[in-house]
């Protein structure tokens, strides 16, 4: 029967062509659709018309993108320093069975649970100048000179802002160490014992090269984050004041739909698009590495 | 190790009491966030954050769900969330099948293009996807969203799943295809049952992202009618600038939800997690 055999090899895509043409056509294509959209003058309403590299040339212009784009960079260097050495610290302490531990780790990746918008609101209120919890500490033990804007001051606001990232990022972090940890052959910690190996030494020479798939992923994933940067941005600051605190994303939204300039807010998201490319294919070559190992 | 044990180093003793410190700390914007929504924003601003309160009462959680708007708010993002999480879960699962379980040209690129689309930083398709809703109608529609969600969330699920039933041993498959067992009935009979841990870990994980999205709900929706709480919330800051402890109320009661989820499926939760860093 001719049937039979074209039929099996038809298999997969009955099972796959759903699923794909909805992924092509809500993601892929759009992907695609930024690019063209990036060299033209769209406003949001009329027809889009092609401008060439103008989008561009006005960008690389702009000073906002470059404080932007700074804020960014900011943004990435704490996220793959401070929630990576804190979680994995966390890991490695809790991973012990010290007493309460379930609480401790409990407690660290709640934040998490919370939406961006729920984090940025409730710290906006603790960064509050005249009664928030901060100003209102320091106030009360004598360090009235350390009470800050916090969010209205442009050197500081950018790190108060990062520094509610970290605070859910920790967590995060943790539970993939953790997991890491939990998948390490317990034979070789004892063989370094039996070696002469003390806690710092086995940690350095024998935990943390086997974790260190383990780091490659969070580091990437806590870089593409920080290129995510959007919603603590937009309910805390939305970029301001003069832009201190602006990060791409909320440069691209606030070009496109406050000032309607579409097809320059898609020559922004071309650029974040090349930067979290690069992560992307370190992070696929990776992959690709451990698929042909099967 | 007994605790008594573990506290005989004084070494032991301050490093644990260290870690109680900074876990306290850590949860201190939730402890704050709690007292200020039981207070008046009144008696915070004339006695201060530390005076004792005047008065404990729900009135902010009352005029957030009421007035603040909540009471609509929260049931939309349930309509939002729970379709497009179905739907995304069946057809990741339909697409993770057969790139687990069948050789064909290009299963390793489609592989990669799922993965690759899971790390975009989706503020990336904004645009197009704005344009997009607009051309099919669903601009400020639930299904815009549903339907976006469901696309873009599947890069993630397929990702996921695929790895998790490459693990499930071929022969119970081959089994059931000697017995003369269709494919689909392969897949929804014998596949899906040994995927369920997977799914469930997926589906609480989904709900939370889904749940606690902002930008395209802002993006997709203009009608204040249709908003998921996220957004809503966002409205009632505007609102309610000079009252914190409205804001403050309506933001832990938007978490509730999520809260539920974590609490019940925590286990769930963290496998989740770690399923899609560790595979």
């Amino acid at each position: 029967m001719a049937q039979r055999n074209i039929f099996p090899r038809l298999v997969p895509y009955f099972f796959l062509i759903g699923p794909l043409i909805l992924y092509l056509i809500w993601v892929i294509g759009p992907m695609f659709y930024t690019i063209y959209l990036s060299f033209t003058n769209w406003d949001g309403v009329s027809s889009p018309a092609l401008i060439g590299w103008r989008n561009y040339q006005k960008l690389f212009r702009d000073p906002v993108f470059y404080i932007s784009l700074g804020n960014n960079l900011r943004w990435m260097v704490c996220f793959i320093t401070i929630p990576v050495v804190g979680g994995l610290a966390l890991a490695l302490t809790l991973n012990r069975n010290i007493p309460g531990a379930k609480f401790f780790k409990t407690s660290f990746y709640a934040p998490m649970v919370l939406s961006l918008v729920v984090c940025g609101l409730i710290w906006s209120w603790m960064y509050h100048p005249a009664k928030g919890l901060i100003n209102e500490t320091f106030r009360a033990v004598g360090l009235d000179s350390l009470a800050q804007g916090w969010l209205s001051d442009r050197r500081l606001v950018m790190w108060a802002i990062i520094a509610v990232g970290i605070w859910r990022q920790v967590g995060y972090v943790m539970v993939l160490y953790l997991a890491g940890l939990q998948g390490i052959d317990p034979t070789y910690v004892d063989a370094s014992r039996v070696d002469g190996c003390n806690s710092w030494q086995t940690i350095w020479h024998v935990i943390l090269p086997l974790l260190s798939p383990v780091t490659v992923v969070v580091v990437v994933i806590s870089i593409i984050d920080s290129l995510r940067a959007f919603d603590l941005v937009s309910v805390m600051t939305r970029g301001g004041p003069y832009y201190s605190s602006s990060v791409l994303a909320n440069f691209m939204y606030i070009e496109a739909f406050n000032n309607y300039k579409m097809g320059y807010g898609a020559s922004i998201s071309v650029i974040l698009f090349l930067l979290s490319a690069v992560f992307i294919f370190i992070y696929l070559w990776r992959v690709l590495k451990t698929e042909l190992e099967y | 190790m007994t605790a008594q044990r573990f506290f005989r180093s004084p070494w032991r003793m301050a490093g644990y009491i260290l870690l109680v410190i900074i876990t306290l700390l850590w949860l201190v914007p939730f402890g704050q966030a709690i007292l200020t929504s039981l207070r008046s924003y009144n008696d915070i601003m004339i006695n201060g954050f530390f005076s004792w309160p005047k008065t404990i009462s729900l009135k902010s959680y009352v005029e957030a769900w009421e007035r603040g708007g909540l009471s609509k708010y929260l049931p939309n993002s349930f309509i939002i969330t729970i379709p497009s999480l179905v739907f995304t879960l069946f057809l990741s699962s339909l697409s993770a099948y057969a790139l687990a379980r069948f050789r064909f040209r290009g299963n390793r690129a489609l592989y990669f293009l799922y993965v690759g689309g899971t790390m975009l930083p989706f503020q990336v398709l904004m645009l197009p996807v704005f344009r997009l809703t607009n051309a099919l109608g669903l601009y400020d529609t639930y299904w815009g969203l549903i339907a976006f969600h469901t696309a873009f969330q599947l890069g993630f699920c397929t990702f996921l799943l695929r790895n998790y039933m490459r693990t499930v041993p071929g022969e119970i498959l081959e089994a059931a295809r000697m017995d003369g067992c269709g494919e689909f009935r392969i897949w929804w009979q014998i596949m899906m049952p040994l995927t369920l841990p997977a799914l469930a870990a997926l589906a609480t994980l989904e709900f939370t992202w889904i749940f606690n999205d902002y930008l395209w709900a802002i993006i997709l929706l203009r009608s204040d009618s249709l908003k998921p709480v996220t957004a809503g919330l966002a409205t009632l800051q505007g609102q309610y600038v000079t009252d914190w402890t409205v804001i403050v109320a309506g933001a832990l009661m938007a978490t509730i939800p999520t809260v539920i989820v974590f609490l019940f499926l925590q286990r769930y939760f963290i496998e989740g997690l770690t399923l899609g860093a560790t595979k």
